[in-house]
């Protein structure tokens, strides 16, 4: 176990910059992702099924290509990066920040598509009472919709957690492998294979990679399982 | 003032609902055999449906006039729709649940109070819990109780008895039974109960809306003989 443990300083780095950008890409995700779910679920416009085919473009698109895109878009030269450093100062390439966006859009559509599954299970007759009851379409939203569909997006949340943990291909494509900056664990283990004799600190990241994301997939089935169950119990 | 006054023309897929009439009673019951349009008719009395021409009053308000152009949404309605399903939100206790219209309806200030609607219904031992745990009469009363806090125009209740058995039946015509004497001493909001058995409608209604493929037949006053 000692041995597991038994890391470099600049792999300590690599660990805590992972966690930072995974809860960074999902907490600034999961607001989009909640309101993109909502309207797939939901509501149907011309282009529906364009909207629904770019939010999984990611899934399905090489990663590279997303990193690729996001350079184009999001690099200082870019069209948004360039405005965003002019008017805000606001740099994404090369920085962390930059990972958290791309791990963020990588994560995405997994969140989204947790999250329209349960949307599209909560009752829309309840939704029909509540507004007998004179609750405002927004209202019904908060007080029914959305805590009914809780499970759903917070297995949303955790599944895209660990998605950004593990996210690779559009990250060094878009933010390269700079130690302490955009040196994630996934990128570290990456350089470990490159070097000779590497093989170890490679293999010691990767359980530990194991770990961490084995321990967010059961903390999401947990928490399901606690959720149906306050829901059926006796009391809240 | 006539109560309810309805002529409406719904179309749901294949089948057609096509009703007039006009009642004063404080509490109807609209009668007929199942599919005969009575839980459509009141989804849009509720304004859950939106029906292809006509107009709907209630107490003199306009809730829907085609020609007019008048479509009031469900929350500006004001109907105490209590669902056949009964529609508790499962995520809420009971107090929640109970209080939930209360917490929107600017009308229900000037309601029934919160005490005297539990201790009406005899709900108060139940506050604490969810819809889950609870039987299918108390499901009932407190759906009753949430509608009624609300302080409608009109309490609808969409076959109150029907998935109960008998001694859970007794139970509920009970409280029926104080509803509408309440609501003759207008203390509380006239009913209207949808109903395809013709014992419950002769004991809580004083005037029918006989209702059959999609169409009003006849408004009688009670007791209706078989």
């Amino acid at each position: 176990m000692n041995w597991l443990f038994d890391l470099s300083p600049d792999d300590c780095d690599a660990l805590w910059l992972t966690l930072k950008i995974a809860t960074l890409a999902t907490c600034a995700t999961l607001p989009v992702a909640v309101a993109v779910a909502y309207v797939l679920a939901r509501k149907r416009f011309w282009g529906h099924a364009f909207v629904n085919g770019l939010v999984h473009l990611p899934l399905v698109l090489p990663p590279v290509v997303t990193g690729y895109l996001l350079l184009l878009g999001f690099g200082r030269q870019g069209i948004i990066g360039h405005y965003l450093d002019q008017c805000c100062s606001i740099v994404l390439s090369f920085r962390w920040t930059g990972a958290a966006l791309a791990a963020g859009i990588m994560a995405f559509p997994l969140m989204v598509r947790a999250i329209r599954l349960s949307i599209e299970h909560v009752d829309q007759r309840l939704e029909g009472a509540a507004a007998t009851l004179g609750a405002p379409p927004w209202s019904i939203l908060m007080t029914i919709t959305l805590p009914l569909a809780l499970p759903g997006i917070v297995a949303g949340a955790i599944l895209g957690f660990a998605k950004a943990l593990g996210e690779f291909g559009a990250t060094i494509t878009f933010v390269s492998n700079i130690p302490g900056q955009s040196r994630t664990i996934a990128a570290s283990i990456y350089s470990h294979t490159q070097v000779p004799g590497g093989d170890e600190a490679a293999l010691r990241l990767s359980m530990i990679a194991i770990g961490i994301s084995m321990l967010a997939l059961l903390m999401s089935e947990w928490l399901a399982r606690r959720m149906h169950k306050t829901r059926s119990g006796m009391s809240i | 003032m006539t109560l309810i006054d309805v002529d409406v023309k719904l179309a749901l897929g294949q089948f057609r609902l096509d009703v007039q009439f006009a009642s004063n009673g404080r509490s109807i019951a609209l009668f007929g055999p199942s599919g005969s349009g009575k839980t459509s008719l009141a989804n849009a009395i509720a304004g859950l449906a939106t029906p292809k021409s006509g107009q709907i009053s209630i107490n003199g308000t306009r809730l829907f006039d085609k020609a007019a152009g008048i479509n009031l949404t469900p929350q500006q309605r004001g109907i105490g729709y209590v669902f056949q399903d009964n529609r508790l939100f499962p995520h809420m206790t009971i107090r929640a649940n109970l209080v939930y219209g209360q917490t929107w309806a600017a009308r229900s200030q000037q309601g029934p109070s919160f005490d005297d609607i539990v201790a009406l219904l005899n709900i108060g031992h139940l506050l604490q819990r969810t819809p889950a745990t609870l039987s299918g009469g108390e499901s009932q009363r407190v759906a009753i109780g949430r509608a009624l806090l609300m302080n409608p125009r009109i309490l609808m209740l969409d076959e109150p008895l029907a998935s109960l058995d008998q001694q859970r039946k007794a139970e509920i015509i009970h409280y029926l039974l104080k509803i509408r004497k309440a609501s003759l001493d207008a203390s509380l909001a006239p009913m209207i109960t949808i109903s395809h058995a013709l014992d419950e409608v002769n004991r809580v209604a004083d005037e029918v809306v006989m209702m059959a493929d999609g169409s009003v037949t006849d408004v009688v006053k009670t007791p209706i003989k078989a």
